[in-house]
This record gives C-alpha cells, structure tokens and sequence, in this order.
C-alpha cells in the first residue's frame, strides 16, 4: 500500500504530447479512476506509473520513493491489460504464478499461493486450462489473479471490462469494488466510461488532451462540472448546454435565449461580479433538474418534443429548443401526457452557468 | 447437357491434376526404387530381385560416409548460428526504432543473394583465405550464415511483430528481468518461427554445392553435395547404382528433419488473446 505522486510529468511522442504537465496526489488506499475520451493520454499516465513509458519531465513517486528512473520490475506494481495478456502457452497456474516464479519462490509455495487467490477468485477448478479455453470474464479473473497474487503496493487497470458484454461488465464491476475493498489496494484504473468511474471510484480525474481537467468524488464532478468538457463528458444523458446573452442590469439579471427569458435576479450580484452585461454565456442544467410545467412559470423554457426513451424506473424526453436538444429525466417512469409543443421549467438552484470559453462561473 | 459439361470438366481437371502430380512424383518413385535395384536404370522400374548391394558399397568407401558427417556440421552449425541470432536481431530490430530498418532489412536481402550466389565467390574467397579460414568448416558455415541471415531475420521479424506487446510488458510488470522475460515469454512464442528458419537454413546448407566446393580443399572436409562425385567414374559419367543409393541417403535427413518438426510442432500456432 503506497500513495503515488505525480509531480509536472509530461510525455512527448514526437510532435504528440500524450501527457502534457499532470501534477497528481493518489491517496494511499484510494480508487482513483482517470476518465477521458480516447486518446487523451489515460493509457499513457497509467504506463508513466508502471515504468512501461519514461517521462520526458517531471516526476514520480510511490510510496516514499521517486520511482522515476527505475525499472517496472523495482516499482512493486502489477497492472492488469486491456486484453489481459495472459501468456497463451502457459497454464492459467503458470500464468497466476509467473510473478512468484520470477521472485525466485519455489514450485510448492506457489502452487499453495495461486491456489489461495484462485479460490478467492472463483478460477480454481480452471488453473491446469490454457487461457484460450476460457471465457472472457474467466480470462480477466485471471488476469487479475495474477496481479494480486505477489501482493503488489499498486494495483493498475486499463480498460479491464471493455472487452466484456454488458452484462458480464456490470457484474465484474462489482466484483472489482468488493476485491479492493478488502485488499485495500491503492488503485488506479483507466477508462472511458464514465458510469464505470462513477461507480467504481472514490476520486475521478477527467482528463483531455493530455491534461487533468478537474479532480473530484463521483458526486463532485457530478453535480459541479469545473468546465463544459466536463458537463459534455459526464452523465447519461449528459448535461444539457444551451448557449444564451446574459443581460446583467442595476438591479435585475436575466439569462436570454432566441426562445425564452430566465429570471436570474436573484443570483444577479454573483452574476455581476465575474460577467459583463450582454456577454455570452452557456446554460448548463442536468436533464433530471428539468420538469414540465405551464406557459406561465417564469422559469420557463418553450421547447418541441422530438423523441421519447422509456427506460423502466425513468423516462427521457429529449426536446428541441431552437436547434439545440434538451434532455429531460422523469424518474415516474411514466412518458409525458402532453407531447407536440410543451414547457419545461428549469429549477433555478440547479443552474450552472458557463463562460463561453468553457468555465464554469456560477453553480 | 449442364450436368454432362459439369461432369467433363471435373474430369478432365482430375486427369490434368494428376499427370502433373505424375509429373512431380515420377522423379521421387525413381529416386525410392533405383537405390535397390542392382542395374542402375534411368527408367522406374520396380527393382527385382531387391538388393541391398549398392548400399554396402557406399557404405564401404570411407570418404563418402566423411563426407555425409561433415554435411551434417554444416547444416547444424549454419543452423544454430543463423536461428539464433536471427531471432535476436529480429527481435532488436522488432522493438526498437532504428531508422530505416526496413530499408536496411530490404536491403540485406537484396545484397544476400549476391553473397550466396556466384557473382561474389571471388571477393567471398579472398576475404576467407585472408582469414586464414580456407579448407574449415567454420569458413563454410560463416559465409552461409552471412548469406542466410537477412532473409532468415526476415522471416523471424514477421513472428515476433505477431507477439502483442502487452506480453511482454505485463512480464515486466510482473517482475521479470528483461532476460527472463524473453526467456519465458518471447522465446517460446517464436519458437515455430525459429523451427520454420532453422529447417530452411538447414536445408539451405545442406543441399549447398558451389561455396563448399570452392572453400574446401582438403578430401577429409569435403561434404556429401560434393562427395557425390566420387561415384563419377574417370570419364565423367555417374555409376547409378551408387549415385542413387548415396543420394537417397544424402535426402533422408531433411527428410526425417521435416517430418519431426511437422510432428512435434505442425507449424501450429497458439491463439490466445483477446482482441
Ligand atoms: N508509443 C507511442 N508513440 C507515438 N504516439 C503515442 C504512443 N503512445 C501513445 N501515443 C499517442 O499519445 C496519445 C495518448 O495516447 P494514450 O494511449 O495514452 O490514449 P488513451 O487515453 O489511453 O486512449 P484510448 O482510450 O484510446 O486507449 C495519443 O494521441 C496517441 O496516439
Ligand atoms: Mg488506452
């Protein structure tokens, strides 16, 4: 168990910075996820971590130690692959114990130590298969039999369930939670779904273009997305981002839309401090904070219904206002009585609004 | 009429198949049948009565059987030498970013052919006697390995580019040295890829005449390619009784060599990721 620090580290591959300055505290113990679209460096930072990549700057520690110049071997981690690269003319034994084997631990030590972990794991009756006579959730409980097998300080995954189905991700999701939970392990775990770093994580790093963009609890990044990246990334549906003119007078503010007027005055000395009058703005509101209601509602939006998704316990609604969409949540279940053209009422405590560069100002 | 063409062309596409099969197999029949027939023929015959005569004779004559010994250094130690280091180089230059590595692999091959070939024999020989290494083996099995190599490295590249980086990296991870993790991970995977070269090269030296026969002075070192002409008679023209029965013997290792490999690996590969 180790903290891991990351200190102004930047990777360049030629012209592409992959990682580009991330300065990172992983608490000890945590499930810390790094969140990001495809080709923002996630991969990239977690290999910065293993030793598989060297940084062209900055630092990195685990534990009290900078690991930066070192080898993966003297890092004391495992990580676990996308694919899982198990060795394919290995025995699942084998391949568990490949990390004690190459400890110099003897055949009968290893055998009672795999057989430990492959019974807490649920793959002892596959250690004599090859990895090709395995399903795909047996081959990552393997995968990850042989990661925890030499009781590494840090446990690194990459994408571990992408190559699951959807039903087999959910359960191992859970599996993952309880396995660190009990070991402890300080983790950090790579994806890009961001339901899975909500669930899994205790803290999340977004990350874009080679950079953290925010860190936070599942519930931090929820609810205050720092920038409109952010609000996009997170969340499905999404949060609705609807660009407005903010109109900020003596004593009255208002949020303006080619359709609507919001009243805002009531947060219009927030407002004045950070935004000029007439300056342009995005809206962001979470589809569950949308509610239908009448014309006369002052916070009222009019909007077109385009499409109707019922999931079971809720039912989204996605609206045209203008030319942009607006999600709407109703957690009854039920689809809306009315349809064709509706309101829908924004709640005002719930609005976050975002400078026209991307960050956030009120929320 | 349609099942009538049908049936035609079916036939006359088996007849053509099998006159070339006959084509290809009348040669080996001839080659698995003269050896025991005690009147050298140039016809397939079947052999009668069969006699194990001309075997004794071959047998008999010291330089030949020499001859096959020093066949077999040859092509075990090309063999050893070119698989290995074609399995090293292939794997530096796999992993690595040399630049160029293409072009200087394309290369080699290129200029490859030129040393195992005739037009270089000349150069091949002087920069050999200026090693002091005429009438040895070792010379022989150099300049081979030399001309083998870059095609054999080649080969193995397309094999290790076949391993998944990821492999070798979870290995690292897990602990290993570099050494150990070729040793345990990379190794066995391209072991299929080092059979299918060091059976080509083997064969390669095995069957080789020109660069022996030139580098090679002394009777003692000669090998069987070349001994073969010890069952020439003075005029020039081949005893076939011995002939054949000594070629017979000079074709079952390469034989025997491929069918082992076939046997143990069958040039089988282990699937096992999950892409
Ligand atoms: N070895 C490399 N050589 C050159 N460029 C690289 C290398 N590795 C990564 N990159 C580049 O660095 C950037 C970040 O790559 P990285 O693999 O870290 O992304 P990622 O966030 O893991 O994406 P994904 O979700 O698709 O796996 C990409 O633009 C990629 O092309
Ligand atoms: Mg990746």
């Amino acid at each position: 168990m180790a903290r891991i620090m990351l200190e102004n580290v930047t990777r360049r591959f030629g012209l592409v910075i992959a990682v580009d300055n991330v300065s990172l505290p992983i608490i000890d113990g945590e499930f810390f996820a790094l969140l990001g679209p495809s080709g923002c460096g996630k991969t990239t930072t977690l290999r910065l971590i293993a030793g598989l990549e060297v940084p062209t700057a900055g630092r990195v520690h685990i534990g009290d130690r900078d690991v930066t110049g070192l080898p993966p071997r003297e890092r004391d981690v495992a990580m676990v692959f996308q694919d899982y690269a198990l060795y394919p003319h290995m025995t699942i034994l084998d391949n568990v114990g490949y990390p004690l084997k190459v400890r110099g631990v003897g055949r009968r030590e290893i055998r009672e130590r795999v057989g430990e972990v492959a019974g807490f794991l649920q793959i002892a009756e596959l250690l004599e298969r090859r990895p090709a006579q395995l399903s795909g959730g047996q081959q990552q409980r393997a995968a990850v039999a042989r990661a925890v097998v030499h009781k590494p300080q840090v446990f690194l995954f990459d994408e571990p369930l992408s190559n699951l189905d959807a039903k087999l991700r959910l359960e191992a999701r859970g599996f993952l939670k309880h396995l660190q939970h009990e070991l402890g392990i300080t983790t950090v775990y790579v994806t890009h779904d961001q339901a899975e770093a909500l669930a899994l994580a205790d803290r999340i790093a977004i990350m874009n273009q080679g950079r953290i963009i925010q860190v936070g609890t599942p519930l931090e990044v929820y609810r205050r997305p720092q920038t409109t990246f952010v609000a996009g990334f997170i969340g499905n549906p999404p949060m609705n981002l609807v660009p407005c003119r903010l109109e900020v007078g003596v004593e009255a503010a208002h949020l303006v839309g080619t359709t609507f007027r919001l009243d805002l005055t009531s947060l219009r000395d927030r407002l004045a401090l950070t935004l000029r009058d007439d300056e342009e703005v995005i809206l962001g509101i979470r589809p569950e904070h949308l509610t239908f209601c009448g014309q006369g509602d002052p916070f009222a939006i009019p909007a077109e219904t385009y499409a109707i998704q019922p999931l079971g316990a809720e039912c989204v609604v996605i609206l045209l206002v203008d030319s942009t969409t607006l999600s709407v949540r109703l957690f009854t279940g039920e689809p809306p009585q009315q349809t064709g053209r509706v309101w829908v009422g924004v709640n005002p405590e719930r609005i976050l609004v975002y400078r026209k560069s991307g960050e956030l100002v009120l929320g | 009429m349609r099942l009538v063409r049908l049936v035609l062309t079916r036939v006359a596409f088996y007849l053509f198949v099998t006159l070339v099969a006959a084509f290809f197999a009348l040669p080996m029949l001839w080659l698995v049948l003269t050896p025991f027939n005690p009147r050298g023929t140039l016809a397939v015959e079947i052999p009668s009565p069969a006699t194990m005569a001309n075997f004794r004779l071959v047998f008999a004559n010291a330089f030949a059987m020499r001859a096959l010994l020093n066949s077999a250094i040859l092509g075990i130690g090309g063999m050893l030498i070119t698989t290995l280091v074609a399995t090293l180089a292939a794997y530096a230059l796999s992993r690595t970013d040399v630049p160029g590595r293409d072009f200087l692999i394309y290369a080699l091959i290129l200029f490859s052919s030129v040393v195992t070939g005739t037009a270089a024999m000349v150069p091949i020989f002087l920069l050999i006697f200026y090693l002091g290494l005429i009438d040895t083996l070792l010379g022989v099995i150099l300049v081979f390995t030399g001309g083998l190599l870059p095609t054999a490295i080649f080969i193995m590249r397309d094999f290790v580019e076949g391993i998944p980086r990821s492999y070798e990296e979870s290995a690292l991870v897990s602990g290993a040295t570099p050494r150990q993790m070729f040793q345990d991970v990379v190794a066995p995977l391209v072991q299929p890829g080092m059979m299918v070269v060091a059976i080509w090269a083997f064969v390669h030296v095995w069957g080789a005449f020109l660069i022996p026969f030139i580098l090679l002075r002394s009777p003692t070192s000669m090998p069987a390619s070349v001994a073969i002409y010890s069952f020439y008679t003075e005029a020039g023209t081949p005893i076939i009784t011995l002939t054949s029965s000594y070629a017979l013997l000079f074709a079952l290792p390469v034989l025997v060599l491929y069918l082992l490999v076939n046997w143990r690996y069958g040039f089988r590969f282990f699937g096992g990721i999950k892409r």
